[in-house]
């Protein structure tokens, strides 16, 4: 193997303007939305005091779970010393930093009262899983900062492997706090459920590789640079792996469901109702968010096919999107249980499935979490060393034989 | 002693005296060494030897009546007690408290009921709160301090009762006593600003005024309040028991 260099990507070319105009754009409409939340009230959103949590959240948490996911490459190159992933950690690294700063961007912005940031910086109620988040997603910045030093630094080289193990830890932290949000709230059906954490680490595995490998291909098409088959079909292999993986979670989750009388309930509002939420769950999240890209990955033909790579990566994160509109949104349409067994109703709509329509500046306010995402990824690619000059067969393959 | 002397001892001493008064009532910020009253002011930290409760008797509650919501209405400012939440959507607006029906599928047998914030013991909203913003008090109410929520809304996805409100636009017309702001959560407060005035809260009181009297309100750990008794004698149910959260609110009659 020989050694491998990173540089800069170099030169304003229109691909690279026109990758700039458009986070940018995405990240100015999200602000843009933000500021009209917040200036006429949640009013304007499809929340409501049911859907408490709307299309912000799904994107902010899809963001964050991806990030610890987007890791993972780094991790098998740091703590289990897969040669072959080493030059790809960088960009691992950095696009976990980016991820959860796009996420984290949106669930702040999307706050009743963003204005008191200091206030959840300073007054900490230690019981709560979303006080613990708050310092495990500040210390994933600073673990995964220390992490990229060590590896862009000479002179830090040396504390990489302990560097890359803690933040392998951290990150499993991060997301078992992430799934514990929900696991732990015992009040609805959805929830209440220690799957949570392991479901969404797992989840995290396979949104934050999906995203990793159409970065990967879209900045090596875009700047010419030669990225190897050999490295390209062992992250779609694992990729695959970790879809799988996912619809096993999903299964257990909902066998558990089944099998228990009590929550019948919920496992027939997600499985075989009229609602969106089964639409969603059969449709996107598991045809084309799961069997699809599985299909694809490990088909002979379409498995190296970059295109096909391309459309099963992009398949698994609309998949992931849709699960966690699933979770979040379907989890708290499907009507608290007050009375267990006895039918409700009341002025504010006991016993109903809660109404939802996501609206414009939720979706803005969204998909600008992910310009933002993208728009430190090509910034920060621009003017430090995170992409290695080629990927060739040859460059990362130490087995590697011209046949 | 000449008389001369005599008036600068006695204004010496009328110095000296309101000299060391001062140095008394400033010896510390904050500490009053002098009570004017032997009531409990407001200021003054409220005690856990009281437990606040609502016991609702839903064989006195009829489907027609709502009295306590109307109450509760105009006592704290919101719904059709305050000229506000104009824009909001009928499920963006606040709720502090709703009358619930429930029916037993089998048997038909129907109750209604009025539900609000269950004053638990052992509260989600308190658990889950990021800032503690979500509190008990030690008597047993359980508030949100408004000055530090910062309208994540978590309670409101913990609260298994659905008590808890999202302020969705801007408030101007609102009780000095029960203030509501943009951007933050709220739920019924017990009438805590009655409470600590010795009165019972707005539902109760306009309960025990109608012809149901279907709430009483009183001390759960006094076992000679006229709750407790009712609850020793007839006994009470706690909704969704099963989370042994211990709400301070009862009811009487739900499962016939």
């Amino acid at each position: 193997m020989k050694k491998i260099r990173f540089s800069e990507i170099g030169g304003f070319t229109p691909g690279y303007l026109l990758v700039l105009g458009i986070t940018g754009l995405l990240a100015v409409l999200g602000l843009g939305a933000a500021l009209y939340m917040e200036h006429s009230g949640h009013w304007v959103t499809g929340m409501n005091n049911e859907i408490v949590w709307g299309t912000p959240h799904v994107f902010a948490v899809f963001l964050i779970v991806a990030a610890s996911g987007a890791l993972n490459v780094a991790s098998i190159s740091s703590v289990f010393q897969k040669t072959m992933y080493k030059p790809l950690a960088r960009l691992s690294g950095l696009l976990a930093i980016a991820l959860l700063a796009g996420g984290l961007i949106v669930l702040v912005l999307d706050l009743g009262h963003p204005d008191r940031l200091i206030v959840a910086m300073t007054y900490y109620n230690f019981k709560s899983i979303f006080a613990w988040n708050i310092y495990l997603y500040i210390g994933f910045f600073a673990v995964v900062i220390f992490y990229l030093m060590t590896m862009m630094e000479r002179k830090m080289n040396g504390y990489t492997r302990a560097a890359g193990t803690a933040a392998f830890i951290w990150r499993l932290a991060l997301t078992t706090g992430t799934g514990s949000i929900f696991g732990f709230i015992v009040a609805r059906q959805a929830y209440d459920a220690a799957i949570y954490a392991p479901m969404f680490i797992i989840m995290s595995f396979s949104f934050g590789l999906a995203i990793f490998i159409l970065m990967l291909m879209t900045i090596y098409h875009g700047t010419d640079r030669e990225l190897g088959d050999r490295i390209l079909f062992r992250l779609k292999n694992l990729l695959g792996v970790f879809v799988a993986a996912v619809l096993m979670f999903v299964t257990i989750y909902f066998l558990t469901n089944l099998y228990a009388t009590e929550h019948h309930g919920i496992a027939g509002f997600i499985l075989a109702s009229d609602h969106i939420y089964t639409k969603l769950f059969w449709l996107v999240q598991i045809i084309f968010g799961s069997i699809a890209p599985l299909a694809i990955l490990y088909n002979p033909v379409t498995g190296t096919s970059r295109v096909w790579i391309g459309i099963a990566s992009t398949l698994v994160i609309l998949g992931g999107l849709a699960q966690i509109y699933v979770i979040i949104i379907g989890g708290q349409a499907f009507p608290l249980v007050l009375f267990p067994g006895m039918e409700v109703s009341s002025s504010f709509a006991d016993g109903i499935v809660a109404s939802y329509s996501p609206s414009l500046p939720e979706v803005l306010l969204g998909t600008g979490g992910i310009g933002v995402a993208l728009i430190i990824v090509a910034l920060a690619v621009k003017v430090l060393r995170f992409i290695p000059q080629s990927l060739a067969d040859a460059d990362v393959d130490p087995h590697y034989s011209a046949d | 002693m000449s008389e001369k002397e005599q008036v600068n001892l006695t204004r010496r001493k009328l110095i000296g005296g309101t000299a060391a008064a001062m140095a008394g009532l400033t010896i510390a910020p904050g500490i009053i060494l002098v009570e004017t009253s032997q009531a409990r002011g407001k200021d003054e930290a409220v005690t856990d030897a009281v437990r606040w409760g609502i016991l609702i008797n839903t064989n006195n509650c009829t489907s027609d009546c709502t009295g306590c919501v109307d109450a509760c209405q105009n006592e704290n400012g919101w719904g059709a007690g305050s000229t506000d939440e104009t824009h909001s959507a009928p499920n963006q607006k606040a709720q502090w408290i709703r009358k619930v029906k429930v029916t037993d599928k089998e048997t038909g047998y129907a109750k209604t009921l009025p539900m609000m914030c269950q004053h638990c013991e052992n509260p989600p909203c308190v658990d889950v709160c990021p800032t503690g913003a979500s509190f008990k008090r030690v008597d047993g109410i359980v508030l949100v301090d408004k000055h530090i929520c910062i309208g994540c809304r978590y309670c409101m996805m913990a609260c298994p009762y659905k008590a808890r409100s999202f302020i969705h636009e801007t408030l101007t017309d609102q009780r000095s006593y029960a203030p509501r702001g943009q951007g933050t959560v709220e739920s019924c407060t017990m009438c805590v600003h009655r409470v600590d005035d010795g009165k019972d809260p707005a539902c109760v009181e306009a309960c025990s005024s109608s012809f149901n009297s279907a709430m009483i309100f009183g001390d759960l750990n006094d076992p000679s309040s006229e709750i407790s008794k009712e609850l020793q004698r007839h006994g009470g149910e706690r909704i969704r028991a099963d989370l042994r959260l211990n709400p301070g609110v009862r009811y009487q009659g739900i499962y016939g």
